[in-house]
């Protein structure tokens, strides 16, 4: 026979025992109502404060920390405009200095061959002299009539033939006169077109100036959005960070990948230089950590490479440096960094041979005949690739610094915003489970009387029983009727 | 993998550590000469091949036959520690390869079969090394065979080395009574085991090896 549990008060029905137990138990909890109904909504309310509390600091963190990214960002982008302006100004100045520095001497020569031209002109103007006066005496001859007189026919002859001979020479003349101007004119071609070709220079430099002064109109709206906090220039700053920050990753994660295959390319060689049979951990190799080092350290000159060329600002100390010491500081790092891609190189090399002559081993160990090795070119451009891959990998990845400085610039915006997303997700989840556990209070303070039904329906029809009956007043008591 | 290394060296680089624990292998390998079983020793080539084709620069490799007492340095027929450059180590491995073609060619039986011997004398080759993983590779049909005056029946030191027997042909009786090839097997168990041995082994498929060289 199995034994019953303790509380079964019938045996074989657990079911009924419970609702025996319950029946008993109904009077006490009847009469535990109230301080069971106090306690469960304290402890609501105790649960739920500190969460709506909890929430509420949240918040006026999450405004706080978004208070202060909006004053570095627009702190950050004000600088960055500012930079932005100067090197416009500071383009404009060349642009000025380059080309309206000759501008007088443009304007010289612009009024000589004005001049010129003017000059020209006026000797096309000049007309060649006008015919003889005895023209006149001439047309007076011609209308004397000759009547058949001989003597006069002959000298009207004579006349006309004379006449002939000046008409032509006259005519040469003026012929002349007249070529001598088309030469002139002709002469005018050359001016013009250098007029046209100096006045299309001027037209030219005075437009991109024009286009520099419109830039310099955007850059300064930008920068006046910027210095008024406006939504705008907040909301424009926050988009360029996040455009930054996924293209700087973008990038980064290419040159890691180079720097991957860097890595293999001197990871087997540098067993060679330090040893293939010390560890540093379970399964790293001394050799690879040292293929590391070389990798890191190469990144690292063509960081101060990129710092001392002034294109990356990731070091102030490096910036405030003398020039003199600056350019020195550049050399070193460039030789530093030609040095260790010319090891590189070698090293690439160095793989090349020690593959072939394990490759050779184990063909010599498997007993087959081994491959003539081919001496042909085509069997270096192998060994010539990895060997420049080697030599160009380094100064590739001396370009990082660039999108680094872009991914440190733009992180702290990103992380900022998603920091404040992050706690204003937490504050709305606190303060939902504030609330849930109140209204779970309220439910159970429901439920409690659910199951005491049985008592306060009794309570009910006492206090119903006892209550005065309502007066009927008149008015009431018409309308019934 | 090398992605991996590649990540792991950037953490071993930030933390700064360094593993003093030897992570070299020391295989020794005993090649019974004794009786008919002299005429595998082209198996045996081809495994000693196979294990210089696979070590790496900085483990340790010895070859030793097995004969009617083989608890001798003089019956070490090549032994090697594997330089930690490649180029040296790949040296090595082709003059050690050069010894073993010289003795296979020269190989005669022996009378009897002394394993033991060269079980022990290949656990204090091994300790001597102080590789991380040892392992001694027995190319016997584990048929142990021992003069009168030889004393081998007591407790041997095979303290973390693993124990492989390769090759492990039935001989004719075995044909006729397999329970004896068995028994054979399970008594070789038995004894390497109680002598403190991290594994045994039995490998009959030279392919199978690999696998097991490499856990």
């Amino acid at each position: 026979m199995v034994d019953s549990p303790f509380w079964v008060i019938w045996p074989g029905n657990a079911a009924l025992s419970a609702l025996l137990w319950f029946m008993i138990a109904m009077p006490f909890l009847y009469a535990a109502r109230k301080p069971v109904h106090e306690l469960l909504r304290a402890v609501g309310l105790l649960a739920g404060g500190p969460l709506r509390m909890g929430s509420r600091w949240l918040l006026a963190a999450a405004r706080e920390m978004r208070e202060r990214n909006k004053q570095v960002l627009l702190a950050h982008g004000r600088d960055e405009a500012e930079q932005q302006i100067a090197r416009e100004f500071e383009r404009v100045a060349l642009l000025v200095k380059r080309d309206l520095e000759g501008y007088p001497a443009l304007q010289r020569r612009l009024l000589d061959e004005i001049t010129r031209v003017e000059e020209d002109y006026k000797k096309c103007g000049e007309v060649p002299p006008p015919p003889p006066e005895w023209v006149e005496a001439v047309a007076a001859v011609a209308k004397v009539k000759s009547n058949g007189n001989e003597l006069v026919v002959k000298i009207l002859e004579e006349i006309n033939r004379s006449i002939k001979v000046i008409h032509d020479k006259t005519l040469g003349e003026y012929r002349r006169a007249y070529e001598e101007r088309h030469k002139i004119l002709d002469g005018f071609m050359p001016f013009w077109r250098s007029l046209d070709k100096t006045l299309a220079q001027a037209d030219r430099k005075m437009t991109s100036l024009a286009e520099r002064a419109a830039s310099i109109d955007g850059q300064m709206e930008r920068y006046e959005q910027i210095v008024k906090k406006t939504e705008r220039a907040e909301h424009a700053l926050t988009v360029s960070a996040l455009t930054q920050f996924f293209i700087a990753t973008l990038v980064l994660a290419i040159a890691a990948g180079g720097a991957l295959i860097n890595f293999k390319l001197i990871a087997l060689p540098m067993s060679e230089m330090v040893g293939a049979g010390d560890y540093l951990t379970a399964s790293l190799r001394t050799s690879e950590v040292a293929a590391l080092v070389i990798i890191f350290v190469e990144a690292t000159m063509g960081l101060f490479l990129m710092e001392t060329l002034r294109i990356t600002h990731l070091f102030p100390k490096i910036h405030a440096l003398p020039d003199r010491m600056r350019m020195r500081m550049l050399w070193i790092a460039f030789i530093l960094l030609v040095t260790l891609a010319g090891i590189e190189a070698a090293l690439a090399l160095m793989r090349d041979m020690l593959i072939a002559d394990k490759q050779a081993l184990l063909q010599s160990l498997a007993a087959s005949q081994a491959a003539a090795a081919s001496d042909s070119w085509l069997a270096r451009i192998p060994t010539i690739g990895q060997m420049l891959l080697g030599f160009i990998l380094p100064f590739a990845l001396a370009f990082i610094a660039i999108p680094l400085e872009s991914f440190i610039a733009s992180a702290r915006t990103v992380g900022g915003a998603a920091l404040v997303t992050l706690t204003r997700a937490l504050a709305v989840l606190l303060r939902l489970a504030g609330s849930f556990i109140r209204q779970l209070a309220r439910v159970l303070v429901t439920l409690y009387d659910i199951l005491i039904v049985l008592p306060l329906l009794v309570e009910r029809l006492v206090r119903n029983g006892r209550a005065p009956k309502p007066r009927v007043t008149g008015f009431e008591a018409g309308e019934r009727r | 993998m090398k992605r991996r290394t590649f990540v792991l060296s950037l953490a071993a680089l930030a933390v700064g550590c360094g593993d003093s624990r030897s992570h070299s292998q020391g295989v020794y390998m005993l090649v019974d000469t004794s009786g008919t079983y002299a005429e595998e020793i082209g198996k045996a080539q081809l495994i000693v091949n196979y294990l210089l084709g696979t070590l790496q620069p900085g483990d340790s490799l010895a070859v030793a036959r097995v004969k009617s007492r083989s608890f001798s340095e003089k019956d070490i027929i090549a032994k090697a520690t594997f330089d930690n450059r490649p180029s040296q180590a790949n040296a090595q491995k082709r003059v050690f390869r050069e010894r073993i073609d010289a003795f296979t060619q020269t190989a005669r039986g022996s009378v009897y079969t002394d394993i033991t011997g060269g079980l022990i004398q290949g656990a204090m080759f091994l300790n001597e090394t102080g590789a991380g993983k040892k392992t001694i590779l027995i190319f016997s049909d584990m048929q142990e065979e021992l003069d009168k005056s030889t004393l081998r029946d007591f407790p041997i030191d095979l303290k973390d080395i693993r124990v492989v027997a390769v090759n492990v042909v039935k001989l004719k009786t075995d044909n006729v009574d397999p329970r004896r090839y068995m028994g054979r097997l399970e008594a070789w168990q038995k004894r390497v085991v109680s002598a403190g041995a991290r594994e045994w082994r039995v490998i009959n498929d030279i392919e199978h090896l690999d696998a097991v060289l490499k856990s």
